[in-house]
C-alpha cells in the first residue's frame, strides 16, 4: 500500500506541474463541449433553392410565396431558364431547383393535373434528400388547399382527411443538442482514459525511467495501479466539469440518477484504462502511442451511435459497434440523462462495460508481461 | 576470507542461434570497485540486465547480494542500487522530490528518508537546489544525484552503465570520488564504461569480447600480463579479435 502511495504522490506532483495536461483536462471539455453539439447538427435548414418559373400566373406565384416562406429553404435564384438554375448547382450555390411548367395554372384548372419538376444536388444525399422532401410536402399541401377551393360540393363542408399529431418524448422540442451532448461527453473521457494514459506510460519508456523502476523492488502490478489511479481520477473530474458546463450552457441536467452515471463512468474507465496500458505495451515511442490512440478513438467514435444511428450500419458494422465500449456508455448517457432510466433499464449495458473491462485488462497485463 | 556480494557461474543467454552472453564466470568481493569493459555489442549490458533481474539467462547460475537471481529476484532487486547511462530521473520533479519518490519505493521510512534526504544534500552541497526541477540541473549535478539516489537505500552493490557518458573530465572526477566513498562504506560497485582511464580506476578489470570474458585481473596484474602500459592497449589486444559487430 505504502508504495502505491508514494507512486501516486509522484504522479500527482508529475500532473499539477504540467500545464499541458491541466489545460486538456480543464479547457478541452469546456470548448467541446461549447463548439461541438452547434457543429454536429442534422438539422436541415437554409437550403438554397432556385425557381424555375416559367408560368407567372397566380397560381405559381403562391407556390412560390409558400415554399418560400416555409423557413426551410432561402432563394438562391429567380430564373426563366433550366440551364441558369443547373449552373448554379455545378457552383455549389443551389441545392434543389423546383420547375414550374408554361402552363401550369391552366393544365391546374382545365385538365386538373400539371406537373412540377424537382430536383436536387445530391452530393450531400442528406440535404438532397431532406430538402426535396420539404418541397413535396408543401406541394402536397398547396395541392388539397386547391382541392378545397375549386371542388365546392355543397355536401361537404370539408373534403375527409387525416391529420396526424405527433408528440415527442423526452426532447419535447427536438433539441439535437439534447442528443449530441452526453455522446460529446463519452468521447472526451474516452480521450483521457486511452490516450493520455498510454502517452503518460510510453513516455517513462522513453526516457528510461522505467527501466529505472523494473530494477527496484516495486511490483509490476503496483506500478500499474499507480499509474491508472490518477488517469482515472482525471476522467471522473473531467466528467464533473463537462456536466457542470452542459447544465450551464445548454441547461442539461441528468432526468436520471447522478449515482447512476459516476457508477457506469467508473467501470467504463476502468475498461478504457486497459485499452490505454494495452496501447503502451505496443508503442515504443510517444508519437506511436499517439497514432494507435488516435485510430482507436476514431473508430470507437465512428462506430458508437454518436453521430449516426448503429439501425443504419450494415450487420458486420453492428456486431463491431457490440464489441465497443463506447457504444454502451453513449446509450447509457443519453438514456439516464434524456429519459432518466434507472439501474434496471441499463443492465444489460452494465454487464457488457464489465466484461470489456475484463478482457480489455487481461489483454493488457498479458501482453505486459510478454514484453517486459 | 572476504564476502562475496555476486557469484556467477557459466552464465549464458541466448536469443535463438545468437548468444549474447556465452558462459560468463566471475565473483565479485564486498567493497569492491569492478570495471565491466568491452565493445559496444559484447554483451555488456545483456549481462548486467540478468544480473539485475530484468532479463532471464538462458543458462548458468548467479546470487546477487546473496539471493538467487532466477527464484528470489524481488529480494535481489530490494539490495541492489541501478543507474543507467540516461540517469533516470524524472526531469519534471526537483531534487528533493526525486530522492523522497526513490527512497520511497526502496521501502524506507518517512524518518529515514528525512535523514538520508538530508545528508545526502549536504554531502551534495546542493541545499540551495533542493526545490529546483532535475531538468535544469547542470549534467555533472544530475549524474552526482542519480548515484547517490541509486545508494541511498545502502545496497550491497550497485550497477553502474555507462555513468560519466558526455561528461567532461572534471566532472568524471568528481564521481569518481563518490564511487570510492561508497565502496569505502562497503558497497559493491560493478561499473561499465568506455573511459580506459576511468578502469586504471578500478581494483579489477574484466574485458568481455563476443559474449566472453577474454581477460579478468587487476589493472597492474593485467598490464603485466600483456606486457603493455595501459589498460587501454590491453583492451585494443584483445578488442581487434571480435568477430561480431558493433551495434
Amino acid at each position: 500500500m505504502r508504495a502505491i502511495k508514494i507512486l501516486l504522490i509522484k504522479e500527482f506532483q508529475q500532473i499539477f506541474r504540467n500545464p499541458a495536461i491541466l489545460r486538456m483536462i480543464l479547457v478541452m471539455p469546456a470548448v467541446q463541449l461549447i463548439i461541438m453539439p452547434f457543429a454536429a447538427n442534422y438539422e436541415v435548414k437554409n437550403i438554397n433553392l432556385a425557381i424555375v418559373n416559367h408560368d407567372n400566373s397566380q397560381y405559381s406565384q403562391q407556390l412560390v410565396n409558400k415554399i418560400l416562406s416555409s423557413g426551410y429553404f432561402k432563394l438562391s435564384i429567380n430564373t426563366q431558364s433550366y440551364d441558369v438554375a443547373l449552373n448554379s448547382v455545378e457552383k455549389d450555390k443551389t441545392d434543389v431547383i423546383i420547375e414550374i411548367p408554361s402552363n401550369f395554372e391552366k393544365d391546374l384548372i382545365k385538365e386538373s393535373k400539371t406537373k412540377i419538376f424537382v430536383s436536387a444536388n445530391a452530393v450531400n444525399p442528406s440535404k438532397a434528400g431532406i430538402g426535396s422532401a420539404y418541397v413535396m410536402g408543401i406541394i402536397r399541401e398547396f395541392n388539397s388547399a386547391i382541392l378545397a377551393q375549386l371542388v365546392q360540393q355543397p355536401k361537404f363542408n370539408n373534403i375527409p382527411r387525416i391529420e396526424a399529431t405527433p408528440i415527442f418524448w423526452y426532447n419535447k422540442f427536438l433539441n439535437y443538442k439534447m442528443y449530441m451532448v452526453p455522446g460529446i461527453l463519452v468521447s472526451l473521457i474516452t480521450m483521457v482514459g486511452s490516450l493520455l494514459a498510454s502517452i503518460n506510460l510510453v513516455q517513462e519508456k522513453e526516457i528510461g525511467t522505467m527501466e529505472q523502476i523494473n530494477v527496484t523492488p516495486i511490483k509490476k502490478w503496483q506500478f500499474i495501479l499507480g499509474k491508472l489511479i490518477p488517469f482515472w481520477i482525471m476522467g471522473i473530474v473531467m466528467l464533473t466539469i463537462g456536466m457542470t458546463i452542459s447544465y450551464l450552457i445548454f441547461g442539461i441536467f441528468p432526468q436520471g440518477s447522478f449515482g447512476l452515471i459516476y457508477l457506469f463512468a467508473a467501470f467504463y474507465l476502468i475498461g478504457l484504462l486497459g485499452i490505454g496500458l494495452l496501447i503502451s505495451t505496443i508503442a515504443e515511442t510517444q508519437l506511436q502511442a499517439n497514432f494507435i490512440g488516435f485510430f482507436v478513438i476514431m473508430f470507437f467514435n465512428m462506430l458508437s451511435g454518436l453521430f449516426t444511428p448503429l439501425d443504419g450500419m450494415p450487420q458486420w458494422a453492428k456486431y463491431l459497434a457490440l464489441a465497443n465500449p463506447v457504444t454502451y456508455f453513449i446509450e447509457v448517457m443519453r438514456m439516464v440523462i434524456m429519459k432518466g432510466s434507472g439501474f434496471f433499464d441499463v443492465l444489460p449495458q452494465f454487464f457488457a462495460l464489465i466484461v470489456m473491462a475484463i478482457v480489455f485488462n487481461s489483454l493488457a497485463i498479458l501482453n505486459y508481461h510478454k514484453t517486459n | 576470507m572476504s564476502e562475496k556480494v555476486l557469484i556467477t557461474k557459466n552464465l549464458t543467454k541466448k536469443f535463438g542461434d545468437f548468444v549474447a552472453v556465452d558462459n560468463i564466470s566471475f565473483d565479485l568481493e564486498k567493497g569492491e570497485i569492478f570495471g565491466f569493459l568491452g565493445a559496444n555489442g559484447a554483451g555488456k549490458t545483456t549481462a548486467m540486465k540478468m544480473l539485475i533481474g530484468i532479463s532471464k539467462p538462458t543458462s548458468g547460475s548467479a546470487t546477487v547480494a546473496g539471493f538467487d537471481i532466477y527464484k528470489q529476484t524481488e529480494l535481489v532487486k530490494s539490495n541492489i542500487g541501478y543507474m543507467s547511462q540516461k540517469f533516470s530521473l524524472y526531469d519534471d520533479l526537483t531534487v528533493i522530490e526525486n530522492i523522497r519518490f526513490f527512497a520511497g519505493i526502496y521501502g524506507l521510512s518517512d524518518k529515514e528518508i528525512k535523514e538520508k534526504s538530508d545528508i545526502l544534500i549536504e554531502k551534495l552541497e546542493m541545499k540551495s537546489e533542493i526545490n529546483t526541477l532535475v531538468a535544469s540541473l547542470p549534467l555533472g549535478w544530475k549524474q552526482k544525484l542519480s548515484f547517490s539516489i541509486a545508494i541511498v537505500h545502502n545496497p550491497k552493490i550497485v550497477f553502474l552503465d555507462e555513468p560519466t557518458g558526455g561528461v567532461d573530465p572534471a566532472s568524471r572526477r568528481l564521481f569518481w570520488d563518490l564511487i570510492y566513498e561508497a565502496a569505502h562504506n562497503g558497497t559493491t560497485v560493478f561499473v561499465t564504461t568506455h573511459y580506459m582511464d576511468e578502469a586504471e580506476y578500478c581494483n579489477r578489470v574484466s574485458i568481455m569480447v563476443d559474449g566472453r570474458i577474454e581477460a579478468l585481473d587487476s589493472p597492474f596484474n593485467l598490464k603485466k600480463q600483456f606486457k603493455v602500459n595501459s589498460i587501454d592497449e590491453v583492451f585494443h589486444q584483445l578488442a581487434r579479435k571480435a568477430t561480431r559487430q558493433a551495434d
